[in-house]
């Protein structure tokens, strides 16, 4: 049967079980959009306000479900809208596929009207990208593409499809499984030998996840390692959500705003085993402290990650979750008192320093949201103050529950991506903690929230400032606070009103216990403007590049 | 300690890829000394072979790194003592008369063949390390360099293994 590129791409997504499109129509795109009205009844299409909303929409939908999200954008301002979600879901290996139209093959390279070469652009962001430039390519193509995002570590990868591709006419074969799929590589027994060895000899081993666990599902192999060794887990912020906060030996989240005790125990520990963690700087900081007198095994997925940020001696390179299977198998049960009570004198000195029970604080903010959610929301965050208050305060129990821009730190990213995941989970309630400054960047996509019917809670921590930023300036530039004061008169409730949601605005917490109460008996858009002081800090604090020894408590 | 070193590689024959492993390079903040690219017999693929430098951990992430794109299907590394490398030189020299004999008998004992020459002025070429090259082009300055073209290196692994065969893709 002689069909177009078009609806090949349709039948090819179809094929890969895409059930849910992000995107936004435009000139070179406009035959797939055709073909998406024809097929409305197999693949739902998301119609957000902004490119960029779409494509955070897509990798949120990925991070939530584990799925490939699928984005569509026009050629030029289309396609470069598109950039800080492509580079979003690259930091942080999320399976994303970006569908970009582009002006006639013939045209290409002449500047032709809205031409970009955003293969080009992109290249240093995507896991792999393609331009289509023959239609008996395009099937292959959108096959691998898609083994290419969702298999090894994940990543995005981009599909450039010019326009003439697009209408051209092609005998459609579905696309078929090429070579058998290369075995992900396999840990050699002297590599676990070492690795047994080490755990073996350590007596306070500390067990590290990343953002690896979540995507893995390998909670479960964590938690029966931790099990064994009677070891404490501390997480990146990317590993957060992705082990049980309600494990007696959880620590939560270590880092430059990670909490006391998972820092000062992580650097107490004599054996760190890392998990699906690639060892960013703003999680080891200073790596000559964090390393020092300490083994390290890592185990990861990427063999490239093996050494690049941290020496370890020992390394276990494949899949996770096996090889945590593998590795426990082969430990005997550990017992050390003595790290066990030094794990539960650390918690308790740190539980000394909860906010006031009444006072309108962060981390109240955040307990009382919880109140209302079960353990299946989905909670999405903006970039800043707000985010560490969550990744500190918000007690996760489920993988993939926690959306959040890690690597890239992107601000804007919390609206869309918070769509995306509602969506993916069938319009699952969901909560976007936010500031004033990450949602004054993507607001507009509260629009798509409201046509779509999200069950969303926009929670605003409204200090009138960009507050990580006016932390630095008032900690390390002797408080020239420049530019990071917003004070705008932006009324958030109104704006979200003027979108066709609810707003409320509120600046104690029993106000915000009855903007909560009135939210959740609703199933649609909700914005709470959360009017807090600028006198909170997001703390602890390891200043970038040291550590443990010089954090800031108050 | 920062080191050269050659690393070969098998990629796919497609617009684009020299961009992407340069790119790399770029994003990555390697060296590239040289690079050179030429269709294996397989015209599907293209050997590339690239000298850069850096110490042990640049060496080992270069291959890591090169190893995880999608183009790349062979990689590895050509150590010097155990690999074959060549350069091509060609130079363009200005000889005065009286340097003409002393000239010849230096090109003849780097094995060099004289393509073309104009009255007091000649273009060689020259086969052979990128050190023996090296060493050919401090003797021409004394002479007179006009213009110099460098093929970059290419390497091969000596004896019968060949890590670098397509034959098996």
């Amino acid at each position: 049967m002689r069909i177009t590129g078009a609806q090949i791409l349709i039948e090819e997504l179809i094929r890969h079980g895409v059930d849910t499109i992000f995107g936004y129509p435009g000139g070179t795109i406009v035959d797939i959009y055709d073909q998406l009205l024809q097929h409305q009844d197999r693949i739902k299409h998301v119609l957000t306000a902004h490119e960029q909303g779409a494509v955070h929409a897509a990798d949120g939908y990925a991070r939530a479900c584990g799925k490939a999200g699928v984005v569509l954008a026009t050629s030029g301002p289309g396609a470069t809208n598109l950039v800080t979600g492509i580079a979003a879901a690259y930091m942080d290996s999320s399976p994303l596929i970006a569908i970009t139209g582009n002006v006639a093959t013939s045209m290409l390279g002449k500047d032709s009207f809205q031409e970009v070469d955003i293969i080009g652009v992109t290249q240093q962001i995507v896991k792999h990208s393609f331009i289509v430039k023959r239609i008996e390519d395009l099937a292959g193509i959108v096959h691998e593409a898609f083994r290419i995002a969702t298999s090894d570590r994940n990543g995005p990868v981009l599909i450039d499809f010019p326009q003439d591709i697009q209408q051209a006419l092609y005998e459609y074969q579905p696309s078929e499984e090429r070579d058998p799929q290369p075995e992900p590589e396999h840990p050699s027994e002297s590599d676990y030998q070492a690795a047994v060895t080490a755990i073996r000899n350590s007596r306070c081993p500390y067990i590290y996840c990343g953002g690896g666990v979540v995507r893995a599902l390998a909670g479960t192999e964590v938690l029966q390692l931790a099990e064994k060794l009677q070891a404490p887990i501390g997480l990146s912020m990317m590993g957060l959500s992705g082990v049980p906060s309600t494990y007696p030996l959880y620590l939560g989240m270590t880092g430059m705003h990670g909490l006391y005790a998972a820092n000062l125990l992580q650097s107490e520990a004599d054996l760190i085993i890392a998990v699906g963690a690639r060892f960013s700087d703003r999680a080891t900081g200073n790596v000559r402290e964090f390393v020092k007198n300490r083994t390290i095994v890592h185990i990861d997925i990427d063999p490239a990650e093996i050494n690049k940020n941290i020496h370890s001696r020992i390394a276990l390179c494949g899949d996770i979750k096996e090889i945590l299977r593998h590795l426990t198998s082969r430990l005997e049960e550990k017992y050390n008192p003595q790290w066990l009570a030094r794990i539960r004198e650390c918690r308790r000195q740190q539980q000394s320093w909860q906010a006031k029970p009444q006072a309108f604080d962060p981390q109240n903010i955040i307990s009382l949201v919880r109140r209302y959610c079960d353990g299946d929301a989905i909670v999405a965050t903006d970039v800043g103050q707000h985010q560490m208050w969550v990744m500190q305060y918000y007690p996760f129990s489920r993988p993939r529950t926690l959306i959040t821009s890690g690597g890239l730190g992107a601000m804007g990213f919390g609206l869309g991506a918070a769509i995306g995941a509602s969506l993916a989970h069938h319009r699952r309630r969901t909560v976007l903690f936010t500031g004033d400054g990450s949602f004054g960047m993507n607001l507009i996509e509260l629009a798509t929230a409201v046509c779509q019917k999200i069950p969303l809670l926009v929670v605003i921590m409204d200090n009138g400032m960009l507050g990580l930023v006016h932390q630095l300036q008032g900690r390390f530039y002797a408080r020239r606070f420049s530019q990071s004061f917003l004070n705008r008169p932006t009324d958030f409730a109104g704006v979200a009103r003027a979108y066709g949601a609810e707003g409320y605005t509120v600046s104690s917490l029993p106000e915000f216990d009855e903007a909560l109460h009135q939210a959740f008996l609703r199933n649609t858009p909700v914005v709470i403007d959360c009017k807090i002081s600028q006198d909170r800090e997001a703390l602890p604090m390891i200043p970038p590049g040291s550590s443990i020894k010089d954090i800031i408590l108050k | 300690m920062e080191e050269k070193f050659t690393v070969g590689m098998i990629v796919n024959n497609q617009a684009g890829v020299l961009n992407r492993v340069a790119g790399l390079f770029g994003k990555r903040c390697y060296n590239i000394d040289s690079i050179t690219v030429g269709e294996t017999e397989n015209q599907q693929y293209s050997r590339m072979t690239i000298v850069s430098r850096g110490d042990e951990y640049t060496r080992e992430q270069v291959l890591k790194q090169l190893s995880k794109l999608y183009d790349v299907k062979k990689v590895c590394l050509l150590p010097e003592e155990s690999a074959i490398s060549r350069e091509h030189l060609l130079i363009k020299m200005h000889i005065p008369a009286e340097m003409k004999a002393k000239a010849t008998e230096m090109i003849n004992s780097f094995g060099g063949k004289i393509l073309d020459f104009w009255d007091d002025c000649v273009t060689v070429e020259i086969t052979d390390s990128t050190q023996m090259i090296d060493e050919f082009i401090h003797l021409a300055a004394r002479i007179g360099i006009l213009e110099i073209c460098r093929s970059g290196c290419i390497a091969m692994v000596q004896g019968k293994e060949s890590p670098l065969t397509v034959t098996d893709l």
